[in-house]
């Protein structure tokens, strides 16, 4: 117990025990259980988990089915983390007074959330329990939007996305504010591990998950986890979707090692261009008009001074 | 245990996934686990259905791309070999299909009325300009 797992390749990967169950009512195609499978079989660890209400959790904890292999809980849209986090606290207490029954096992303690509980509504709780220092996980689901409500802006939506509350139309390209830069704010907070991670991506991801795990302290994972139902693909073409987000540097790989060290973990062999992310979804099909084509170039020049700025944090190690 | 209705629980029941006492869940195969009538892993969505994958075991390279991104848990892999797919919770997206990299495709979407034998005896040949 307690020690990493050891993974180094598919095939062995492949020879874990899924905690979590299919007949989830996820659509189709979803890549949020692709994601929480990832970072459930990363290890062989008693697990704690909690969910915010979102896609993810309406999904799995149908009544009177669960999707959960492990102890689990929902209770309100903002506080999963702070759930995992009085979790770790009580558990480290009876630790220290010695009254738990196993003491020699240690379980992880992961929060799952959509991008609107983590970006949105959630957002205090989350920075209170990275500045409180527990020894939690938090994971974020962030396909860019409120999707089990319908598709509401949040505040991940990038620019240009058409969602309900800020349509395409005659008046408007959609949505018009940038998306929130969160794992600078988490990275702030001086924690130990904050990390952005693609389930494309599966073993960068494992990586990162199992080295969040070894650290003592809060941990912030953002995972990119590509919508059928509101960015408008097939369900065939999640992972292509995935890809594409990774391969254009729209949504990159690195991590934040204490706050200050950041260091790519992936980078493309070729690039592709932002044009064909866009291209691939439904929610930007009006950026093609003529009227919002000169927002496609906005989209290259934005995504490539992010990845300049990337790099050059990267070089200077501060 | 008899199976209960959504009704016949009481309010504010805790679910619990397995029947008895279970130690070492991350050790267990799913199908030696006692699964509760609770889990999720008892029911089915197969109904949600319109194509169904095919397996062709001939062309499988057991690389594991499918196992990993399937997004239902319903590629059944064991001891590093893919050995089929579990239909009770298969939603049909086609992302196994999508990801596997042999030539031709070792898994393929059919309708979900195709009768499976006749369908690996027709399987397509490779396709040498796609290599």
């Amino acid at each position: 117990m307690s020690e990493i797992k050891n993974i180094k390749n598919l095939k062995e990967f492949s020879t874990s025990a899924d905690r979590f169950e299919g007949a989830n009512l996820l659509c189709p195609g979803c890549a949020h259980s692709i994601i929480v499978r990832e970072v459930l079989n990363a290890t062989n660890d008693d697990m704690v988990l909690s969910a915010s209400t979102g896609c993810l959790e309406v999904c799995t904890a149908v009544y009177p089915y669960t999707s959960w292999d492990a102890s689990w809980i929902h209770i309100g849209f903002e506080n999963s983390s702070t759930a995992v986090a009085g979790a770790e606290t009580m558990h480290k207490v009876l630790k220290r007074k010695g009254r738990l029954k196993q003491p020699d096992r240690n379980p992880k303690f992961v929060s799952f959330a959509g991008d609107g509980a983590s970006y949105d509504i959630g957002f205090q709780w989350i920075s209170g329990c990275m500045e409180r220092g527990h020894n939690i996980m938090h994971v974020v689901l962030d396909n860019e939007v409120y999707a089990n409500t319908g598709g509401q802006r949040s505040s991940s939506t990038p620019i240009g996305s058409s969602a309900t509350t800020s349509p395409a139309g005659k008046v408007s390209y959609g949505e018009k504010k940038n998306k929130k830069d969160l794992m600078g704010i988490m990275a702030a907070h001086g924690i130990p591990y904050a990390a952005q991670v693609s389930p494309n991506k599966w073993k960068d991801m494992v990586k990162k998950i199992q080295h969040g795990f070894s650290v003592e302290g809060p941990v912030f994972i953002n995972a990119v986890s590509p919508c059928t139902t509101e960015w408008k693909f097939d369900p065939k073409d999640t992972m292509h979707l995935a890809d594409l987000a990774t391969d254009t540097l729209v949504f990159p790989l690195y991590e934040i090692i204490d706050g200050r060290e950041l260091n790519i973990t992936y980078r493309p062999k070729n690039v592709i261009p932002v044009e064909e992310y866009l291209a691939a979804q439904g929610r930007f099909k009006h950026l093609f008009k003529d009227e919002y084509k000169y927002l496609i170039k906005e989209w290259q020049e934005r995504v490539d001074a992010q990845w300049a700025y990337l790099q050059r944090r990267e070089e200077s190690r501060v | 245990m008899a199976k209960k209705g959504w009704d016949e629980f009481e309010i504010g029941a805790m679910l619990r996934t397995f029947d008895g006492k279970i130690d070492d869940i991350a050790g267990t195969r799913q199908e030696d686990r006692a699964y509760s009538q609770n889990s999720s892993y008892t029911a089915s969505v197969a109904d949600w259905r319109l194509i169904k994958p095919v397996f062709n075991k001939d062309y499988c390279i057991d690389c594991q791309f499918c196992w990993i991104y399937c997004p239902d848990v319903s590629i059944v892999s064991r001891d590093k070999k893919l050995i089929g797919v579990d239909m009770d919770h298969c939603k049909g997206c086609g992302i196994c299909v999508e990801v596997c990299p042999t030539n031709p495709k070792s898994l393929l979407m059919f309708p979900e009325q195709a009768d499976e034998e006749t369908e690996i005896a027709n399987w397509p040949k490779k396709d040498e300009e796609e290599a």
